[in-house]
This record gives structure tokens, C-alpha cells and sequence, in this order.
């Protein structure tokens, strides 16, 4: 789509997008010098600011950071490990034929959808007096899971209807198509929604400094409280550059799995019931 | 039950923070967000190298970072806000912006090719054939999806409520601490204004998205 919005650049067009991109980078790289000249004013680029990750300190500096991005995983990892099965309970009574099931759990799912993720961490916090790493992960785990069963119910209303109707036919009972049938493609399909999702279920983890958890950015911060606020830029910097370096490599992981996805079912709905067949009828004769 | 009703005054206030900084910031990052994928989309490299830069690093940062950055860190290094809400709405509305431009890029790439051929084969310029012919049809796909970024954005607000900022959130930690045996109840109280918000918005993107559906 992009390159049908202009004509093939000519001579003229060349020169003039080779200087907008000169004149754009020279502005950028003004910018970042100001910045930088700024900075460096207030002595933010002195080794002696930066010693602490290489200095006598650095020992327990890293061991510091190493704490929180541990706990940062934890806690994601935690609350992705409930949020997922839960998320899938809570489609199927979303999905489920018995409006007494399905219209209050449609309810609930809004209220979850439309609570900021850290007011629900400290109402776990405050109402059941539970520690920081439980309202962390319960405040994930909720929202998450109502966002897994929308992800998964919106992969369920997307298969043919053919599907289901097979399945019944075949003389499955509702809930066998649901679950052998229906939920298998339903995940295959919604993939890369449900990495998409990790991702932010990663990021929000840092809500978790708000709540008072001991994560990456709370550790950064008790460590520049302790240093002096000379360090806490450079204590800054680091946090957050280990924290999107997390991030960004998960969101590549998502990228690639989506990219395997869409060849896979490329050739429409016919391949994809194709792969799905094959993996089906011939479990572990093909495979090793 | 009580304390809701005595701190009503309180939860106005913060309720009207909320919406303050959620339409400041949504204005903010949607003008920032549609040039963002107008560079994104354009001939010259640079803006689009800029753009694609831009939207991956906003998107992968947790929003809590930027708000420590924009209340915490800046002031530091010198740079001080007359008020919290400008750090709160500096942060909101880089970070809403990178979702809106992946939005409305998709919504770019959503309209049939057609469109934009058959407008540069009569002439037109590519600042036209965007303004002009793409982004009016892109809108009306990319309404739906953008509502939804809306309604994080004023979810989102709520970290402001940590950073010195008394909206909602903010008072809600407030009055949970001056109220410490009615938690349940005030906090409940925070999430009703929330969803006052919300739920609208909400149904309105389901509404919308069924007229486009018809239309197409």
C-alpha cells in the first residue's frame, strides 16, 4: 500500500526527499545535542556518576538490578501461567448456551475490561491484605483473563460455522466440539493477538512500583534514594533500557510467530483445515 | 457506604482530573499519532525511518517508565513543571500516540488500492492523495479501533494518580488512607467513575463498528 500512495520518485523528487532527510536528521541530531550538551552541563555524562555499575559499587548495583528484573519476571510469568486457563474458562462460559451462565459472566468480563489494572492491584492490596507480589499478580491475572476470553472468543466467531456443525454432526457433545474442535483452532488463529497480549501483560508489571512491589523500577529507585540523586539518572537510564530491551525482544518473538502464522494459513481456509488435519489424524508418525 | 457519600466532593474533583487529562492527552496523541503514520507512510526516509523508530520504542516502553521519566527524572535534569498534569499529560499522550498511528496506519493500509491509483492518475500529489482520498476512508475503519486506544488512554490516566497528579486513582489511594476500615467501599466508589467513563465509550465503539460493517 505504501508505495502505491506516490509515483516512483524522478530525479527531482529524489533530490528534494535526499535533502528532507538531511535537513530531518540534521534536526533529530540538534535535538539530541542539546540534550546532550544539557546534560552534560550538569555533569550527567562524569565517569563518576556512571561508576556504579563499574566501580567498587558495581557488584551490588547488578545484584540489585538483577533482583528486580527477576521479580519482574516472576510476577509476569505468575500471572501469564493463571491468566491464560482462566482466560479460556471464562470464554467458554461467555460462550456458553445458558444465558444465566453467559449474560453475568458478560457483565463481569466489561467490569474487569474497563478497571485500570492498578486500582484492581491495590484493591487486592488493601481489601484482602495480601503482600505486594499477590495484588501484583491477581490485579494481572484478572485483567489478562478477561482480555484472553475476548482474544479467544472473537478466534471461535471467526471459524466457520462448518466447523461446529462437523463437529456436532459427528455426534460430539457441545462442549467436546468446543474444546477438540474449536478452542485448537481458535488459539492457532488469535496467536499473535495472545503474544500481542504478554507483551502488555509484561509492561504492566512495572504498575507494580505504584503498589509498592519490589520490580525493576522500584528497585532503580530505592538504589538512587540510596546513592544520592546524582545517580538517578544513570540509574534511570539503565532500568528503563533493560526494561524495553525485555520488551522489544518478546514483541520480535510475537512478530515472527505471526509472520509463521499467516504463511501457514495462506492459502486460506482450506490449507488452514489442511495443517490442522494433518496434526490432528497423524499424531507422531510424521514427528519423531 | 458513608465514606463514598462524604467524600463525594473528592471523587467530583478527581473525576473531572481524569476526564481532564484523558481529553487533553487523546486530542494531543491523536494529531501526534496521524502524522506519525502520515510519516510513516511517506516518501521521504527519514521521516519514516523516524516514525517506524518512534512507534516500536513508545509501544514497548511500560507507561509507568515514562511517567517516572516525565514527574521524576526531568525535573532533575533541570526541567520543571509549573504543575504535575503537564509531566502527567507529556507522558500520556507520547505514549497513546505511538498506539494511535499503528492504528491508523493499518487503517491506511486498509483502503483498496484502487483509491489511491486512480487518485495520482489524475494528478494528485501525495500530501493530497492522503489528505484528501486515503485518511477520509482510512477514518471510518480505524474509528472503532481507536476508541479502544481512548479507553485505555483514560485507564491509563490512572498512573498519574502515583505520580502527584489527584485524579481518580489518586484520590482513591488518598481516601483508602484516611478511610482505612471502609477500603472496600471507597475503592468500589473509584471503579464506578471509571467505568462511568469506560462503559460509554465502550458501547459506543461496538455501535460504531456495526454501522461501519453495514456500510462496507
Amino acid at each position: 500500500m505504501t508505495s502505491v500512495l506516490y509515483d516512483v520518485p524522478g530525479p527531482k523528487a529524489r533530490l528534494y526527499s535526499l535533502l528532507g532527510s538531511a535537513a530531518g536528521i540534521l534536526i533529530i541530531l540538534g535535538i539530541l545535542a542539546i540534550a546532550v550538551v544539557t546534560l552534560a552541563q550538569q555533569g550527567i555524562f562524569d565517569a563518576d556518576r556512571w561508576e556504579i555499575f563499574y566501580g567498587p559499587m558495581a557488584p551490588d548495583v547488578w545484584n540489585l538490578i538483577g533482583q528486580g528484573i527477576l521479580s519482574t519476571l516472576a510476577a509476569a510469568a505468575v500471572a501469564a501461567v493463571i491468566a491464560f486457563p482462566l482466560g479460556i474458562a471464562l470464554c467458554l462460559l461467555r460462550i456458553s448456551l445458558i444465558p444465566w451462565i453467559r449474560i453475568p459472566t458478560q457483565v463481569v468480563l466489561e467490569f474487569l475490561r474497563g478497571m485500570p489494572v492498578v486500582l484492581m492491584m491495590l484493591f487486592v492490596l488493601l481489601v484482602f491484605a495480601t503482600g505486594q507480589f499477590q495484588a501484583v499478580v491477581v490485579g494481572l491475572v484478572l485483567y489478562n483473563a478477561a482480555i484472553f476470553a475476548e482474544i479467544l472468543r472473537a478466534g471461535i466467531q471467526s471459524l466457520p460455522k462448518g466447523q461446529r456443525e462437523a463437529g456436532l454432526a459427528i455426534g460430539l457433545r457441545s462442549f467436546q466440539s468446543r474444546m477438540s474442535i474449536e478452542f485448537p483452532q481458535a488459539v492457532r488463529r488469535m496467536l499473535p493477538s495472545l503474544v500481542a497480549q504478554l507483551v502488555v501483560l509484561l509492561k504492566d508489571t512495572s504498575l507494580g512500583y505504584i503498589v509498592g512491589y519490589e520490580e525493576l523500577l522500584r528497585k532503580i529507585q530505592i538504589m538512587a534514594d540510596f546513592l544520592g540523586p546524582d545517580f538517578l539518572f544513570p540509574a534511570f537510564f539503565v532500568g528503563a533500557a533493560i526494561y524495553i530491551l525485555i520488551n522489544l525482544t518478546v514483541s520480535r518473538i510475537a512478530i515472527m510467530i505471526e509472520r509463521r502464522g499467516s504463511k501457514k494459513t495462506a492459502g486460506g481456509v482450506a490449507s488452514a483445515i489442511k495443517t490442522v488435519d494433518l496434526e490432528v489424524n497423524v499424531p507422531g508418525t510424521d514427528k519423531k | 457506604m458513608d465514606a463514598v457519600i462524604a467524600s463525594l466532593p473528592e471523587y467530583w474533583d478527581g473525576f473531572l482530573r481524569t476526564l481532564y487529562l484523558s481529553i487533553i492527552s487523546g486530542i494531543i496523541a491523536l494529531v501526534v499519532g496521524t502524522l506519525l503514520a502520515a510519516m510513516r507512510v511517506s516518501p521521504v526516509a527519514a521521516l519514516r525511518g523516524f516514525s517506524m523508530f518512534y512507534v516500536e520504542v513508545a509501544r514497548n516502553t511500560p507507561l509507568t517508565i515514562i511517567f517516572f521519566f516525565a514527574a521524576i527524572v526531568l525535573p532533575r535534569l533541570g526541567v520543571k513543571f509549573e504543575q504535575f498534569e503537564v509531566a502527567a499529560i507529556i507522558a500520556l499522550s507520547s505514549y497513546t500516540a505511538a498506539f494511535i498511528a499503528e492504528a491508523v496506519r493499518s487503517g491506511v493500509n486498509s483502503v483498496p488500492v484502487g483509491q489511491a491509483e486512480a487518485a495520482r492518475s489524475v494528478g494528485m500529489t501525495f500530501t493530497q492523495v492522503l489528505g484528501f482520498i486515503v485518511l477520509p476512508q482510512a477514518v471510518r475503519t480505524v474509528i472503532p479501533p481507536l476508541i479502544n486506544i481512548l479507553i485505555a488512554l483514560v485507564k491509563n490516566s490512572s498512573v498519574a494518580g502515583a505520580f502527584f497528579v489527584l485524579e481518580l486513582f489518586g484520590y482513591g489511594r488518598q481516601l483508602s488512607n484516611d478511610y482505612g476500615n471502609q477500603v472496600l467501599w471507597i475503592l468500589l466508589g473509584v471503579a464506578f467513575f471509571y467505568l462511568l467513563i469506560t462503559v460509554p465509550l465502550g458501547l459506543l465503539a461496538h455501535f460504531v463498528e456495526r454501522k461501519v460493517a453495514i456500510a462496507r
